[in-house]
């Protein structure tokens, strides 16, 4: 559904930011690009909906190539939450950008609002509604983009470092609609650091570094993976790391895991 | 123990504001600690910080009540210049904070303001952007670094200042997981070297918990619990204060253990093998 053929990606300053991309999505998958900071991830994901385009290689998203197509209309398909909130707000009240998109994209007025109060109740928006989404705090924005880009459910999800500034309650939900969407049959692609957040998802995960792909496979492989955990300047969540050192595999995805084999452990 | 940081019944209103956006606010830090301050959005983490640094009563207008007092002075009796000789702040967002043309004379701005000699800049810049593992950018500018190089640069500015204390709001936000674990470290170091009092406002406790030693909940305007990181941790009040725990913890308190280890090495040497 998304392919990524021989994509090398080099920026105005001729710095190369993606080198020789091969990359496969399927359709409701989920899938997690982990990687130091400049390795490249975010350069990856704006290809999707036509921001960036290919310097050499092609990227097709539902069989279209992003060279030939519009940002608008990869948009429709592919919702992207930005990493700065400040690039992706320009309405002067939040309900108004929740309803822009819906609107833009063929929701009539009464079917536009009611689904943008769905989602402001959801992300807890609902007292800010009036409210410039420029003068919100930064995890505020953040869920204001967030409820924007799902309310018209877009076929695939892109989140951008989606759990920074995010509290608990606010993660929770986050956590919430990201299985919800993939539930849904909807494929999800977050760019993370948030090791923590995403390992009792057990996504697909791409590891990149320096503008390439540098493994692809399962969280449960992966996150145990230590040597290439460092070369990607990620850590252990902390789940996989007891799990690891009392040699319990697979490694436990909640606590309950670890307390149901307990006398196996833990010698008190 | 003389307390650098004293909060005596703090309260404030914004101006323009009908509720307290902190109420009824006590506790105190003393030198050497590393207090870690944990709350939801809006709960009123940045009031206190402000209330530390003096942009609060010197910036933001409002009804102030009750004291804050750093190293003795009463914040609000203090002018910020003088302040600011006491306190570093880091803040979440570099951005705000890193505006020179290098790494290199950014991390200098704050000491030539300061009147500093050109050969002790040097020294300190070098010390500082070694400190954070930046050295080899030095030559390089603001625009050219990733979020990550840019928060190191931010804190490098602050540290060369060699502050008595230093306020981090959400440090490591921005930076990947092993930066982030290695930079709460540096910080830990100079805590110890220095005797440096830390204030560390962090989401992600499974990170910040092994190095603090005092925890303050806040939820609402109001701190919640206060006292030994070890203790404030297991209360059940940190749920309702909408916290989460790192999965370590919470294990040991499934386990009934009440002298919790706050990180993996010693959880496994100390429980797992005893």
């Amino acid at each position: 559904m998304i392919e990524y053929k021989n994509v090398t990606f080099r920026h105005k300053s001729g710095t190369v930011a993606l080198k020789e991309i091969n990359l496969k999505i399927g359709e409701g998958e989920l899938l997690a690009i982990v990687g130091t900071n400049g390795a490249g991830k975010t350069t990856l994901i704006r290809h999707l909906n036509g921001l960036l385009k290919p310097s050499s290689g092609n990227v097709y998203v539902f069989g279209i190539d992003t060279k030939k197509a519009t940002v608008s209309t990869l948009s429709k398909r592919v919702g992207m939450v930005f990493q700065n909130s400040d690039h992706q707000l320009f309405s002067n009240t939040v309900e108004e950008e929740i309803t822009f998109g819906l609107k833009n994209f063929g929701y009539d007025y009464v079917k536009a609002k009611e689904r943008a109060e769905t989602m402001m109740r959801f992300f807890g928006l609902t007292a800010l509604k009036d409210r410039a989404p420029l003068t919100l705090s930064g995890g505020e924005k953040k869920r204001v983009c967030m409820a924007a880009v799902l309310a018209w459910e877009p076929e695939v999800l892109v989140l951008d470092e989606p759990t920074v500034g995010q509290d608990f309650i606010n993660k929770k939900k986050l956590y919430q609609a990201i299985v919800e969407t993939n539930a849904a049959g909807r494929t999800v692609i977050i760019v993370t650091h948030d090791v923590e957040f995403i390992w009792p998802l057990q996504p697909r995960i791409l590891v990149m570094s320096s503008g390439r792909i540098v493994r692809d496979g399962r969280a449960s492989d992966i996150f145990v993976d230590e040597g290439l955990l460092r070369s990607a300047n990620l850590i252990m969540p902390q789940l996989a790391e007891i799990s690891n050192r009392i040699g319990m595999a697979p490694a436990a995805l909640d606590i309950n895991q670890l307390l149901e084999v307990k006398d196996n452990w833990l010698r008190i | 123990m003389t307390a650098v940081i004293e909060f005596k019944d703090f309260s404030f209103i914004y101006e323009g504001e009908k509720e307290a956006a902190v109420k009824h606010i006590s506790f105190s830090v003393e030198k050497g600690d590393i207090l870690l301050i944990a709350g939801i959005s809006g709960s009123g983490k940045s009031t206190i910080l402000r209330a530390m640094n003096g942009l609060i009563p010197h910036m933001y207008n409002g009804v102030y009540e009750g004291e804050v007092l750093i190293e003795g002075k009463s914040v609000l009796d203090t002018p910020m210049n003088e302040l600011s000789r006491s306190i570093g702040f880091v803040f979440q967002n570099p951005e705000n904070q890193i505006f020179a043309f290098s790494v290199e004379r950014d991390v200098a701005f704050g000491l030539e303001n300061q009147g500093f000699s050109s050969e002790e800049i040097r020294e300190r810049v070098a010390w500082a952007t070694g400190m954070l593992g930046i050295s080899d950018l030095r030559k390089m500018a603001p625009f050219e670094l990733s979020d990550g190089q840019k928060q190191r640069t931010a804190i490098a500015g602050v540290l060369a200042l060699k502050p008595n204390i230093l306020i981090l709001d959400e440090p490591t936000s921005l930076l990947d997981p092993l930066t982030a674990k290695e930079t709460l470290a540096l910080i830990s170091d100079l805590n110890k070297e220095l005797g440096l009092t830390c204030i560390i406002v962090e989401h992600r406790l499974e990170l910040a918990a092994p190095i603090a030693n005092k925890m303050l909940v806040i939820s609402k305007g109001e701190v919640r619990n206060f006292g030994r990181l070890k203790d404030v941790i297991v209360d059940p009040v940190i749920y309702l204060s909408g916290i989460s725990i790192p999965p370590l913890i919470e294990l040991q308190k499934a386990l009934g253990i009440d002298d919790v280890r706050l990180t993996i090495d010693s959880f496994i040497r100390e429980i797992v093998h005893r």
